[in-house]
């Protein structure tokens, strides 16, 4: 780590296109740093994925990289073919939480259990940003969104407790009040193999904040502040106790056999067994 | 090593053919879901390919599948899909990104009977217009149509070559017929066969997706930074999402990328097309039943010309149009409620009475007799 860090070395120079306040630009940011804290000068080893919405437009194409920019999902399909085919390369997806656990949800939770190798980042916002603020399958219950004009009538998901009962060999949960933890479980999950989650509750002030009532960026961290729950604290919480708060830290860590080392190992299996015969 | 025979040949099922054909083009990456009658592909790569060095995956659906498969090709990959009516409708929104963002893979599409679930074991030939016009927004499609097991083996291959080819997702429009049938096949020696691989840059080029009709093809994780989108996009590949002229250019460039070489990409079996009295346009298994009828027809003094095509899209509207300068009527038959039949109406309705001779329902095929005994009724009136 020689050289300072600048976000800049890692981007085209092109005018970001997020609104002023915007959490997906924390969560740019730490993600870059913990590329540079890792040792890499550029983006080189990396292919990035993401789908359609305002977190699926961080890697692209603004990353000075390979991205592969997909349709609203659909960014771990690709991210399937792609770490399959190209095992060296370390594949990060970018994704909202619409893309990733909405619409995309059963990729999410099918390349956990296979634990295919890539690292899946999910800016989750709370709602759809890109469309102007319809609720989410995160939307807190109650909020008040544009297709819940009397409050949502759903509870959300946990992403995150998600990802663990589906196989993920790493899970992490932050809110970008947080960037430093964020960045560490990013270098880590960067570190690891397998199928790797990292979940960043971040403000989208624009389609989320103004009509849950905070006035800007600011409040709504202080929010995600006085509303963290450490994840060690939170299993000695009643659920009841639990109700709009925000569980965060690492959820797991563990090692298994990842969907590239197990299918090349069959391949190889299969050439041996048709080389005797 | 034991040399390989020049010429072999195997007794095999189309969908076995179309596997076979695949991995002779260089396909290394399959990505399907379970659907009849388009199982048995990936149950064949699914053997085969590993020893090839491929990889073979069943994806969770449809959706994952093909984008897999687009994944896959941009990581340098030859890849394909294989599925059915149901599995194509959930695939388009993938092959319309596979277009835009000019990537090339095969999807197979052996059609059963719709709508819907219909009769799922059943032969159809009703997703003609949804390999036409499947996905949204302005496009054009490569498809190719097999009448037998041999051609499930010679139009797989050659739709990988215009995949490469042409950088675009190429439709094998197969049918439960055909890929379930069982007939000898004949390959030639691997190294006559014909295989074109897509143009890669040289490192340092930034324009993969503009400037030439159809640009060279990076390879994500070589260094060339190149972004992908199925968002409109400059020759560079940077997203233009409200700018006309860059939409213009690039969609109207992918889509003559494709009708400007129509002719080239034609491809039909013919017989008598500038001289007959009857015409007959057909497909897939349809047009097997013509040799017969014409055979038939011909033994009586009808002279009957056809045009059996083996492109389906671009729609092969020279070869058609030859057709029908000469014959008065041309009969279409198809088995579906006429899909190909306006096509031929658009094409050749202007110097031709275009009739249409339909069959829908238990898979049944339109016989020899039936197509026989409408060129009759069509001479008589
Ligand atoms: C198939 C399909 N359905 C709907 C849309 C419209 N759409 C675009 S982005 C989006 C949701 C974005 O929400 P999220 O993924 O949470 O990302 P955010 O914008 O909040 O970062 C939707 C519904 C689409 N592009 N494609
Ligand atoms: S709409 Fe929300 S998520 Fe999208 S850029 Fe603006 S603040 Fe960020």
């Amino acid at each position: 780590m020689s050289e300072q860090f600048s976000v800049k070395k890692y981007l085209r120079d092109l005018p970001l296109p997020f609104c002023p306040g915007c959490g997906a630009m924390t969560v740019m940011s730490e993600f870059l740093r913990a590329v540079h804290e890792l040792g890499h000068d550029d983006l080189s080893k990396f292919v990035f994925c993401s789908g359609i919405g305002c977190s699926a437009w961080i890697p692209s194409p603004y990353f000075m990289a390979d991205s592969v920019h997909t349709l609203h999902g659909r960014s771990i399909p690709a991210a399937t073919g792609i770490k399959l085919m190209r095992p060296d390369v370390d594949v990060v997806v970018f994704g909202g939480d619409g893309d990733i656990v909405g619409i995309g949800l059963s990729h999410f939770i099918h390349a956990a259990r296979r634990n295919l190798d890539i690292f899946v980042i999910m800016v989750n916002n709370m709602i759809y940003g890109m469309t102007g603020g319809q609720v989410a399958p995160t939307t807190p219950f109650k909020s008040i969104t544009t297709t819940t004009p009397y409050g949502s009538f759903e509870h959300p998901l946990d992403a995150a407790r998600l990802a663990v009962t589906a196989g993920a060999c790493y899970v992490a949960r932050w809110t970008t009040a947080q960037p430093n933890e964020l960045k560490e479980s990013m270098k880590k999950a960067l570190g690891i193999r397998g199928f790797r989650f990292v979940e960043a509750v971040s403000q989208c002030p624009t389609a989320f904040g103004r009509r849950a009532g905070f006035k800007n960026a600011g409040e709504m961290l202080k929010w995600f502040k006085e509303n963290v729950i450490p994840i060690h604290q939170a299993e000695k919480m009643t659920e009841e106790a639990l109700g709009g708060k925000i569980v965060v830290g690492e959820f797991i860590q563990r090692q298994r056999p990842t969907l590239v080392e197990n299918i090349y190992k069959a391949i190889e299996e299969a050439q041996e067994g048709n080389e005797k015969s | 090593m034991k040399k390989k025979p020049e010429r072999n040949t195997h007794f095999w099922q189309g969908n076995e053919a179309c596997a076979e054909a695949a991995i002779v083009a260089g396909c290394r990456f399959f990505a399907g879901y379970p659907i009849t009658p388009a199982s048995e592909i990936a149950e064949y790569l699914g053997k085969k390919l590993p020893i090839a060095g491929g990889i073979a995956m069943q994806m969770e659906d449809e959706l994952a599948s093909i984008g897999a498969v687009v994944g896959a090709s941009w990581a340098g990959a030859k890849s394909m899909t294989a599925t059915s009516g149901p599995g194509f409708s959930l695939m388009q929104e993938t092959i319309g990104y596979a277009f835009m963002t000019e990537t090339p893979c095969v999807i197979v599409d052996v059609q059963r009977l719709g709508p819907s679930t219909g009769q799922a074991t059943k032969c159809g030939q009703g997703d003609v217009m949804q390999a036409r016009w499947g996905t949204h927004g302005d496009y054009s499609a490569i498809a190719l149509s097999p009448n037998s097991v041999q051609e499930m083996f010679e139009l797989t291959i050659k739709a990988f070559n215009l995949a490469e080819k042409y950088r675009t997702p190429v439709i094998l429009l197969a049918d439960e017929e055909i890929a379930h049938m069982r007939e000898q096949v004949t390959i030639p020696s691997l190294e006559s066969i014909e295989i074109v691989n897509r143009r890669k840059p040289k490192l340092g080029e930034t324009a993969f997706f503009g400037l030439e009709e159809v640009p060279p093809m990076p390879t994500v994780g070589e260094g060339y930074n190149v972004a992908v989108t199925g968002s409109t996009h400059n020759e560079y590949g940077i997203r233009f999402t409200a700018d006309p002229n860059v939409h213009k250019r690039l969609v109207e460039r992918l889509n003559s990328k494709i009708q400007d070489h129509a002719d080239e990409l034609a491809e039909a079996e013919t017989h008598s097309i500038d001289d007959c009295q009857i015409g007959i346009i057909s497909f897939g298994c349809t047009s097997r039943a013509i040799y017969e009828a014409v055979e038939k027809a011909e033994a009586i003094g009808v002279t009957v010309g056809y045009a059996r095509l083996k492109t389906i899209w671009p729609f092969p509207e020279k070869i058609v149009k030859k057709l029908a300068k000469t014959a008065e009527k041309i009969i279409v038959p198809e088995m579906n409620l006429k899909q190909l039949y306006y096509e031929v109406q658009r094409v050749a309705g202007g110097s031709s009475e275009i009739i249409a001779l339909n069959k829908i329902g238990g898979g049944e095929l339109i016989t020899p007799e039936e197509l026989t005994a409408k060129i009759m009724e069509s001479v008589k009136d």
